[in-house]
């Protein structure tokens, strides 16, 4: 079990170096820096004023030792002016006027300074990690329970009505991306003219003019029912699907066993072999998907971001990117390739843990 | 010229659509007359959903395809008096012979939204299809020697895939997707790789086939590389002498992004699906009669392999279709006019509280499509499983 570990965490510390070579190589590319220079220095640049910020500012070097120092494991450059005051990479990671240290990079926990926002990159990250975690766990808490749930439902008795009504309703929501359902959610429950709020409004049975706020600004500072229903729900409902088949797929298969039918045999009820005998034994599988789901949320938290303006991690990913803010992207991309890493391991070993019948040596 | 009710609009858009019922009606009634003939296709006939999925695939095939014919405005003219129109009303001074209604209303750029929704479904599927039979080329290509073959090639295989499938798609986009990228020739670059793929698979199929037959074999595999390598010249570097094969700069970063994000998944599938199948006695069979290693995979596999894969590959479209949407919902890699439904929904939120038409048009049109194609892979995993 330890071996295996070990070698999972080899590996994933080489992807993570892999992907994270190839992102700085995407963001470093000449025209990302031709235009950080003329945004950062002035528009009206020649193209040798350009080269030459780009040099004091340390881009001109080759690719690998700045992927090095930006890691933190090569020394950061430094510059002297003709004037003879030294910058240099390292000098903004101290207060003015302080010794800067030989290595400064993200192994050291400096990540660069944010072009759009003018903070670190860290509090930057800190600050939209926070929020996105909010939208995730009540994602996670609305779509675990409900697709499981879902998925059971369908998968107890196979081919039933039940399980026709469920399975179509788990296509329908496998086929709306978040953009689409969000769209419509919007419409249907946040919007002041059409959809159901108007004539909820008009019987009493809500206060406001809606049943949920269109956008999801006001959640960064106060999470209510009103302003973080829609997105979470948006998210939420994609997955619920995917997961809800899976967990159905699986069902269906614990209940075609043996030792189902013994306990039908025996004179078990059926509440009670579903909820002691077929659960545990299903709920195996569902697990990794929802483990492996996770890279999927990502994507959904950007659109869903964007879509109810919640200033969280995915807006911040999509200023980084349409901003041309190099390091705060390259921040942003650390963080997701991690999550999606890590997610990656938890899967593989909560499966080992829960499935007795599979040892990995 | 009054303005239309909903029963009204409805009968309007059905009869504008009349094409489209004529192709449905064509290909229901000769498939339903000869579907014991046609295989899995034909089998396709005795599930219900199988024919709802079909019809709705079917619907914006036809739709993309009859474009010109059932379009009632230029997608991309603006007509004034018409910004935010509701569905049904009039168009203010309509010419003689011009269509005298926004049936669906208009944007807020004062754009027909009926006649932008049909064309947007021609540029879903002219891209979404031939992606998703690229990705599958590569995925099959590489899966089969890395499934078979086993040891240090699949190690180096999984590896490269699983760090492709370690990106999160939409950083991955925001990275290729832009226009700057262009001019450093990183989509030519992978396009040159990724689309020599089916000319090499197609190539390997015929020499393992007619290798035996040299005479054959270097008519077929010859004509094969001859139309490959120019198609691949055009599309890839656009150096076509004849100027046959194109695609413009913006639709290769796209469609080359399409298929690198797809391929990885399919290898894996494939992968999965040989490793499987290659403990099989028909399998064993064929090496001991002495068949080379790519016949084997080519011919004895890959036909034994279908059902699963056909099933993904309708899934597949439809994920593409999603990507797409993505794409154009984010801006990336699309004409500011362009009538694609992923942009067109992005436009329309911004007013969606007060003109929802605008944004929920291409919604439902989009989501349609996907559960079409969706529904159409669960009718055909039933009825490849019954055998």
């Amino acid at each position: 079990m330890l071996a295996f570990i070990l070698r999972r965490l080899g590996v994933m510390a080489l992807t993570a170096l892999a992907l994270t070579f190839v992102v700085f190589f995407m963001t470093n590319l000449p025209p990302s820096l031709d235009k950080l220079a003329k945004s950062e220095a002035s528009f009206r640049m020649s193209d040798e004023d350009v080269a030459s910020w780009l040099d004091a500012n340390g881009f001109s070097r080759p690719l690998i030792v700045r992927y090095g120092e930006w890691l933190g494991v090569a020394p950061g450059w430094t510059h002297q002016a003709e004037d003879g005051t030294l910058t240099g990479r390292c000098y903004a990671a101290v207060p003015r006027g302080e010794e800067p240290p030989r290595f400064c990079g993200v192994v050291q926990g400096f990540w660069g300074q944010s072009t759009v926002f003018k903070q670190p990159v860290s509090e930057v990250l800190a600050r939209s990690l926070g929020l996105t975690g909010w939208l995730m766990f009540w994602v996670m808490a609305v779509m675990v329970p409900t697709s499981l749930v879902l998925g059971v439902l369908s998968g107890m008795r196979e081919g039933s009505r039940l399980d026709r009504t469920l399975s179509t309703f788990s296509i329908t929501s496998t086929a709306t991306p978040e953009y689409v359902s969000g769209v419509i959610l919007i419409v249907l429950l946040g919007s002041a003219t059409a959809g159901l709020s108007p004539l909820l409004a008009e019987w009493g049975w809500i206060e406001g003019r809606t049943l949920f706020q269109g956008t999801a600004t006001s959640a960064m500072d106060d999470i209510t029912f009103w302003n973080f229903g829609l997105p979470v729900l948006t998210i939420a409902l994609y997955g619920i699907g995917y997961i809800a088949r899976m967990t159905r797929a699986s069902m269906t298969e614990v209940m075609t066993q043996q030792y189902i039918r013994t306990a039908r045999l025996k004179g078990v009820s059926f509440p009670m072999i579903i909820l002691r005998h077929a659960l545990r034994n299903a709920l195996i599988a569902p697990f990794t998907v929802i483990m492996l789901q996770f890279p999927w949320l990502l994507n959904g938290v950007v659109i869903v971001e964007t879509l109810f303006n919640y200033k969280g991690f995915g807006w911040t990913l999509v200023q980084a990117a349409g901003n041309n803010d190099i390091q705060l992207l390259l921040g942003c991309s650390v963080i997701a390739v991690l999550v999606v890493l890590v997610t990656q391991l938890i899967s593989d070993i909560g499966y080992v843990f829960l499935n007795p019948r599979i040892r990995l040596g | 010229m009054t303005e239309l009710s909903w029963p009204l609009i409805l009968f309007h858009m059905a009869l504008r659509l009349w094409p489209v019922w004529a192709g449905l009606v064509l290909t229901f009634a000769l498939s339903l007359r000869y579907r014991r003939r046609l295989g899995l296709y034909g089998r396709l006939f005795d599930s219900p959903v199988g024919m709802i999925g079909l019809a709705i695939v079917l619907f914006w095939v036809f739709s993309a395809l009859f474009a010109d014919l059932i379009i009632t405005h230029d997608p991309l003219s603006q007509i004034s008096g018409m910004k935010n129109a509701l569905p049904g009303t009039p168009v203010a001074g309509a010419a003689e012979g011009a269509y005298p209604h926004y049936l669906l209303g208009g944007d807020n750029l004062a754009r027909d939204v009926f006649s932008r929704m049909i064309v947007g479904a021609r540029e879903v599927l002219a891209i979404a299809p031939a992606a998703t039979v690229i990705a599958f080329m590569v995925g099959i290509t590489l899966g089969l020697p890395a499934g078979y073959v086993g040891g240090r090639l699949d190690t180096g295989l999984s590896f490269l895939a699983n760090l492709v499938l370690a990106f999160p798609v939409i950083l991955l986009f925001y990275l290729l997707v832009t226009p700057d990228i262009i001019t450093t020739g990183i989509p030519m670059a992978l396009a040159g790789v990724l689309f020599l793929f089916p000319v090499i698979f197609v190539s390997i199929l015929l020499n393992s086939r007619y290798f035996t037959t040299p005479g054959k074999r270097n008519l077929y595999v010859g004509v094969a590389l001859a139309l490959g390598l120019w198609a691949w010249s055009g599309l890839a570097f656009n150096a076509d002498p004849l100027g046959f094969w194109g695609m413009t700069p913006n639709m290769l970063n796209v469609f080359v992004s399409v298929v690198f994000v797809n391929a990885p998944t399919v290898f894996r599938i494939v992968r999965g699906l040989v490793m499987d199948l290659k403990a099989r006695d028909y399998v064993a069979a064929a090496q001991t009669r002495g068949e080379g290693a790519w016949y084997i995979m080519l011919w004895e596999v890959l036909p034994n392999a279908r059902g699963p894969l056909i099933v993904d590959f309708c899934l597949r479209i439809g994920y593409t279709t999603i990507l797409l949407g993505t794409l154009g919902f984010f801006g990336l890699g699309v004409a500011p006019e362009s009538p694609n439904w992923g942009s067109t929904i992005n436009e329309g939120r911004r007013l969606l509280a007060i003109y929802p038409h605008a944004a929920l048009v291409p919604a439902i049109a989009l989501m349609s499509l996907v559960l079409g194609l969706n529904l159409l892979a669960d009718a055909l995993r039933e009825e490849s499983l019954r055998d």
